[in-house]
C-alpha cells in the first residue's frame, strides 16, 4: 500500500484556495440523490452533518447519547483559537500555523495545518451568526484570552463553557435540518461495523441501544466523527461512554491508524482520590492565565502538607518553587501541556508532591497573586484610594469569579475545598489523543468513501495539541473542509442510486456483529467489564503514560495480550442482547480498547525519540527535555491491520517541511 | 481528600424492566462507600455488587460526569439531581449524605418523559421542541459578516450566555407539578431574543416552540418557581417572564 496524502501543488498559502477552485462539485439536484452517514455528533460530526444537509445531501446522523447535544465536545472549557488579530498583538494566519506546527513538535502536515489556520477566522464569524454567546468586553466586541504555547491572545471563549456553547451552535444548525427532514437522527445508536462494497464504504451496522436491534444503514459515503480514544487509560477526562469502537472497526476493515502513541496528558486536572473513582475532571488551561503553579522548595514542607500538618498558606513565598516560572522564564505558567505535565511529574517523582494519595501526585495552582493584582486594579477603577487588604481581596475575588466561577464551583464540589481561599491541587491526566485514523488532505481514510474528522483523525496536531485548538479543528473539519472535499468524491456517485442493504456485504458485517454480541452474552465469566478496563488502564498509565521506556513498553505489550485473552474467557456480561444493556455496550468498547492498547504500546516502542506528548526516557537532553530525532522519525506512523495488533504493518508517510525550519522546541 | 471511614447506605431504587412493565422500589444495602466518591460512583459500586451476585444492574443515564452534558437525571430523595443546590447528580458527592442514611432513587417523572428502563427516561421531547425553532437560520459559509461587525452590549451578551448554559437535563420538568418545560424553553428563547442575530425569527420561534411543547404533553407554567430552585445551572425565572412577553407580543402582532 502506498500512502498518498494528496497535498495540492503550489505555494502553501494558495493551496486550499486553488484546490477548492478546481475540485469537482455535485449539482444541487443530484445531491438530493446522495446519502451520507455521519457517526458522532460532537463539534466535528455535528457541524459536518448540519453543513452537508444544508448543501442538500441526505444525512443520517448517529450518536450513542440520548441527544446529539450531549457529545463530549460539550465539556470543552477554555476556548477556541482563531487568527482574527482583534487584539492587534501581531497575530496572523501564518503565526497560528507556525505555533501549531511548533506546538505539535514538528510531527504534523504543513498543508493541513495551514488550511486549519486559514479557516479559523470563518469559524468565529459563523458561530456568532448562529447566536453563540462568546464573551464580550464593555465596548461590545469579542474578548480574547491566552492559552499555552503562544505569545498572543487569540482564544475566543464563553466563560468556562466554550465547548458547550459551540456544540449547542452546531446542534441548533442540526435541528434546523432535522426539522426539514434533511438529517435523519439516530439517537441511542452505536456503530459496530462499517460495510465495504467493491472497495468503497457503503454503510454501517449499528445497534439500537434501547431495543438491542442490529440495524443496517446504507449510504454513498461514511464519515467518522466519533472522537478520541483516551479512555483506553480507563481514567481520563473523556466521558464515560467515549470510545474507539467506530475508529477501530474501520481500522480492522482497512483504514490505517496513525500515531496511536501520541496522547495528550493535560497538566491541570483534579488529582485521583481513590479506587472507586470513575473519571478525572479537567480544570481548564485558561486557569494558567492567572494561576501560578508551585510546590514547596523544601521536601519536609511537602511531606508536612501531605500529612495535613501544614497548609499551603503556611509556606512562605521564598520557600515556594514556582517551577514552571523557574525553568521556562519566557512562557512561565503558559508552557504547552506536554511540557507542563512532565514538569509536574518530575517534581512529584522527586518527592515534592502535595496530595495525600498512593503516589503523592499533585501540585498547587494558586490564585492569590491574581486576586491581589485584580483587586488593586478594580480599586483604582472604582476610585478607592488606599484600599484595605480585605477590600482588595474581595474585589479581586469578584474578578476571578467572573472569569472562572464555574470552574471554581466545580472544584469545590469535587474536593470540598474552597479555591478562593486555598490553592487548587492539580495533577496531569489523560485528556486528548492526537493520533487517530490516517486521512489524506481530503480527510479521506485509506478506504474510498470513508472519512474521519475531528479528534478521530490524526491530522493537525502532530505529537502535541495546543490548548483551544481541538474545538477549532473539529469545527474546521465539519463546517469548512469536509463539505468541500467530499463533493469531489461523491461526484462519481450521482448515477449510483440507493445502496441496497440486502447486499451480501451487509449480511456478513451484521453476522459478525451478532456473533460478537452472542459471545459476550453467553460467556458467563467471573469478572465484570470494568475489572478488565481498570487493569488495562493501569498498564497503560504506568508503562505507556507520561514517560515511557523500551523495557516498560515491551512488558505492556505482553501484559495487554494476556489480559485480552483473559477478557474473552472470563468477562461476565449480565442481561440479554435484546434490551437496554449498558454492560454489553461497555464490553464491546473494551474489547476494542484491548486491541488498540497493544498497537499503542507498539507504536511508542517503535518511535525511538521523544516528541511532544511522547516521551521516551532514553531520548532526552541533558536538562531533561524531549529530544527529537528528525533524521529518522520525521514521519507519520500509519499502521495496517492484518489480524492481530502484533502483526500490524507499519507504513511511513514522510513529513516534508518546506515553510518552517525544524528547530528544537524551546519555551525557556 | 484523604480516605475517611466508609459510609453504609441503604438504597431504595426504582426498578422497571421497560416502558410496558410496572415498576417498583427495590432495597439494596451498600457498605464502605467513600464520602469523596460521587453519587454515580456509588451507583457503579452497587452495580458491581449486583453483577457479582448474578443480578441485573441498575440502568441509569450518565456520560460526562462533569455536570455539563445533561445526561444524568435521577430523582433523589424527592428532588431532581438530589439535595445539593446547583449540581447535577454526577457532581453530587456522598459527603452530602449521612452514614446509615436511606436514599430513595427514582427516575424523572413526567408524562412527556416515558420510562425506558429503571432510571432512564426518554427526553427526546426536549429535542423536538428545539427542532421547532431552537435555531437561527443561517447556512454555513465562509462569508457571513465579520464577527465584530455588530457590537453587542456586554450586559445583554452576558445574559444571553447565562440563558444558554441550560444543559437540557429536564430537571425543571421533573420539579414542576405541571411537568412544564417552560424554563427549558425560555432559556433558548431568551438567548436568541437577547441577541440581534436572533431577533429576525423571534416571533415564529416562540410561537412554534410553545406549540410543540403543548403537543408533547408538557403542562403550563403556574409560576411556582420550583424549576429555578432545582435547576443545576441556575437558569433564572426571568427567562420565563421574557418568553411570556415574547409570546404575547408575537401572538398579538403576527398574521
Amino acid at each position: 500500500m502506498k500512502l498518498d496524502s494528496k497535498i495540492p501543488e503550489g505555494p502553501l498559502k494558495d493551496k486550499w484556495t486553488n484546490y477548492k477552485n478546481n475540485i469537482r462539485l455535485v449539482n444541487p439536484a443530484n445531491k438530493r440523490n446522495i446519502d451520507v452517514i455521519v457517526v458522532g455528533t460532537g463539534l466535528a460530526g455535528g457541524s459536518a452533518a448540519a453543513t452537508l444537509a444544508e448543501l442538500g445531501y441526505n444525512v443520517k446522523a448517529f450518536c450513542y447519547q440520548d441527544s446529539p447535544r450531549r457529545a463530549h465536545s460539550i465539556a470543552a472549557q477554555g476556548g477556541i483559537n482563531a487568527a482574527k488579530n482583534y487584539q492587534g498583538d501581531g497575530d496572523s494566519t501564518y503565526r497560528l500555523f507556525y505555533d501549531t506546527i511548533k506546538g505539535g513538535d514538528y510531527r504534523s502536515r504543513e498543508a493541513n495545518v495551514y488550511r486549519l489556520a486559514e479557516v479559523s477566522a470563518n469559524i468565529i464569524d459563523q458561530c456568532v451568526a448562529q447566536g453563540v454567546p462568546f464573551a464580550r468586553d464593555y465596548g461590545g466586541l469579542l474578548d480574547n484570552r491566552s492559552f499555552g504555547g503562544v505569545l498572543v491572545s487569540r482564544t475566543f471563549y464563553a466563560k468556562g463553557q466554550t465547548g458547550q456553547q459551540l456544540l449547542l451552535g452546531a446542534y441548533s444548525a442540526m435541528n434546523r435540518q432535522i426539522a426539514k427532514g434533511k438529517i435523519e437522527m439516530f439517537n441511542r445508536h452505536e456503530m459496530l461495523d462499517v460495510v465495504i462494497v467493491d472497495g468503497k464504504a457503503r454503510g454501517i451496522i449499528a445497534r439500537n441501544l434501547v431495543t438491542g436491534e442490529i440495524e443496517r444503514h446504507s449510504a454513498h459515503a461514511v464519515v467518522i466523527g466519533s472522537g478520541g480514544y483516551g479512555n483506553v487509560f480507563f481514567l481520563s477526562t473523556n466521558a464515560m461512554g467515549s470510545n474507539v469502537t467506530a475508529s477501530w472497526k474501520i481500522h480492522k476493515r482497512g483504514a490505517l491508524f496513525a500515531n496511536p502513541c501520541y496522547t495528550q496528558i493535560h497538566p491541570t486536572c483534579v488529582p485521583v482520590h481513590g479506587t472507586q473513582q470513575s473519571k478525572l475532571t479537567l480544570m481548564s488551561e485558561s486557569l494558567r492565565n492567572d494561576g501560578r503553579i508551585w510546590v514547596p522548595k523544601k521536601i519536609e514542607d511537602a511531606k508536612a502538607i501531605r500529612e495535613g500538618k501544614l497548609r499551603a498558606r503556611d509556606i512562605k513565598e521564598e520557600d515556594r518553587d514556582y517551577y514552571l516560572e523557574r525553568r521556562y522564564p519566557s512562557f512561565g505558567n503558559l508552557v504547552p501541556r506536554d511540557v507542563a505535565s512532565r514538569a509536574a511529574k518530575e517534581r512529584c517523582d522527586a518527592g515534592y508532591g502535595v496530595v495525600n494519595n498512593d503516589t503523592n501526585e499533585g501540585v498547587f495552582l494558586d490564585f492569590a497573586s491574581a486576586i491581589q493584582r485584580y483587586g488593586k486594579q478594580e480599586a483604582l477603577l472604582k476610585g478607592i484610594h488606599n484600599p484595605s487588604k480585605e477590600e482588595v481581596e474581595s474585589l479581586g475575588k469578584k474578578v476571578v469569579e467572573s472569569k472562572y466561577g464555574n470552574l471554581f464551583d466545580m472544584y469545590k464540589q469535587i474536593t470540598a475545598e474552597n479555591p478562593y481561599e486555598t490553592p487548587m491541587k492539580i495533577y496531569p491526566a489523560v485528556h486528548y489523543t492526537m493520533g487517530g485514523v490516517w486521512v489524506d488532505y481530503n480527510l479521506m481514510t485509506t478506504v474510498p468513501g470513508l472519512y474521519a474528522i475531528g479528534e478521530a483523525n490524526f491530522s493537525d496536531h502532530g505529537a502535541n495539541r495546543l490548548g483551544a485548538s481541538a474545538l477549532m479543528q473539529g469545527l474546521a473539519d465539519g463546517y469548512f473542509v469536509l463539505p468541500y472535499t467530499i463533493g469531489d468524491y461523491l461526484a462519481d456517485d450521482i448515477r449510483t442510486g440507493k445502496i441496497s442493504t440486502d447486499l451480501p456485504e451487509f449480511k456478513e458485517a451484521e453476522d459478525s456483529v451478532k456473533s460478537m454480541i452472542d459471545t459476550f452474552i453467553n460467556n458467563k465469566g467471573k469478572h465484570s467489564v470494568d475489572y478488565f478496563h481498570k487493569k488495562l488502564g493501569l498498564i497503560m498509565w504506568n508503562k505507556v503514560g507520561m514517560s515511557r521506556t523500551a523495557s516498560g513498553l515491551k512488558e505492556a505489550i505482553e501484559e495487554i495480550k494476556v489480559l485480552r485473552e483473559q477478557f474473552w474467557k472470563e468477562v461476565k456480561v449480565p442481561g440479554t442482547a435484546d434490551e437496554m444493556n449498558p454492560e454489553l455496550e461497555k464490553a464491546t468498547r473494551v474489547a476494542d480498547f484491548l486491541e488498540l492498547g497493544e498497537l499503542f504500546a507498539r507504536d511508542a516502542l517503535e518511535r525511538e525519540e521523544s516528541c511532544g506528548g511522547h516521551f521516551r526516557e532514553e531520548h532526552r537532553t541533558e536538562d531533561g527535555e524531549a529530544k527529537r530525532d528528525d533524521e529518522n522519525f520525521a514521519y507519520v506512523a500509519a499502521w495496517e491491520y492484518t489480524g492481530q495488533p502484533s502483526e500490524a504493518i507499519l507504513h511511513k508517510e514522510e513529513l516534508k517541511f518546506e515553510n518552517v525550519e525544524l528547530k528544537t522546541r524551546s519555551y525557556k | 481528600m484523604a480516605a475517611e471511614k466508609g459510609m453504609n447506605i441503604t438504597l431504595k431504587v426504582w426498578r422497571q424492566k421497560n416502558g410496558q412493565s410496572k415498576g417498583a422500589l427495590e432495597t439494596y444495602q451498600i457498605n464502605d462507600v467513600s464520602p469523596d466518591s460521587s453519587f454515580l460512583e456509588m451507583m457503579d459500586a452497587l452495580n458491581d455488587q449486583i453483577i457479582m451476585k448474578d443480578g441485573s444492574p441498575v440502568v441509569f443515564d450518565h456520560d460526562c460526569r462533569e455536570g455539563i452534558c445533561g445526561s444524568c437525571s435521577m430523582y433523589i430523595n424527592g428532588q431532581p439531581h438530589g439535595p445539593a443546590r446547583l449540581v447535577t447528580t454526577c457532581q453530587l458527592h456522598m459527603r452530602e449524605f449521612k452514614d446509615g442514611e436511606t436514599i430513595y432513587v427514582e427516575p424523572f417523572r413526567a408524562k412527556a418523559f416515558p420510562v425506558i428502563k429503571d432510571l432512564v427516561v426518554d427526553r427526546s421531547a426536549l429535542d423536538r421542541i428545539q427542532h421547532a425553532g431552537g435555531y437561527i437560520s443561517v447556512n454555513t459559509s465562509g462569508n457571513t459578516q465579520d464577527a465584530n461587525a455588530i457590537p453587542i452590549e456586554k450586559e445583554k451578551a452576558d445574559k444571553a450566555f447565562d440563558a444558554a448554559t441550560c444543559i437540557g437535563c429536564g430537571a425543571c420538568v421533573a420539579a414542576c407539578k405541571n411537568a412544564s418545560a417552560s424554563l427549558f424553553m425560555s432559556a433558548k428563547i431568551s438567548q436568541y431574543a437577547l441577541l440581534p442575530q436572533g431577533q429576525v425569527e423571534a416571533k415564529n420561534r416562540v410561537l412554534a416552540m410553545v406549540k410543540q411543547a403543548e403537543e408533547e404533553g408538557f403542562g403550563p407554567c403556574s409560576n411556582t418557581g420550583a424549576c429555578e430552585i432545582e435547576c443545576p445551572k441556575g437558569i433564572s425565572l426571568e427567562n420565563i417572564a421574557r418568553m411570556n412577553r415574547e409570546y404575547l407580543s408575537a401572538s398579538l402582532t403576527s398574521k
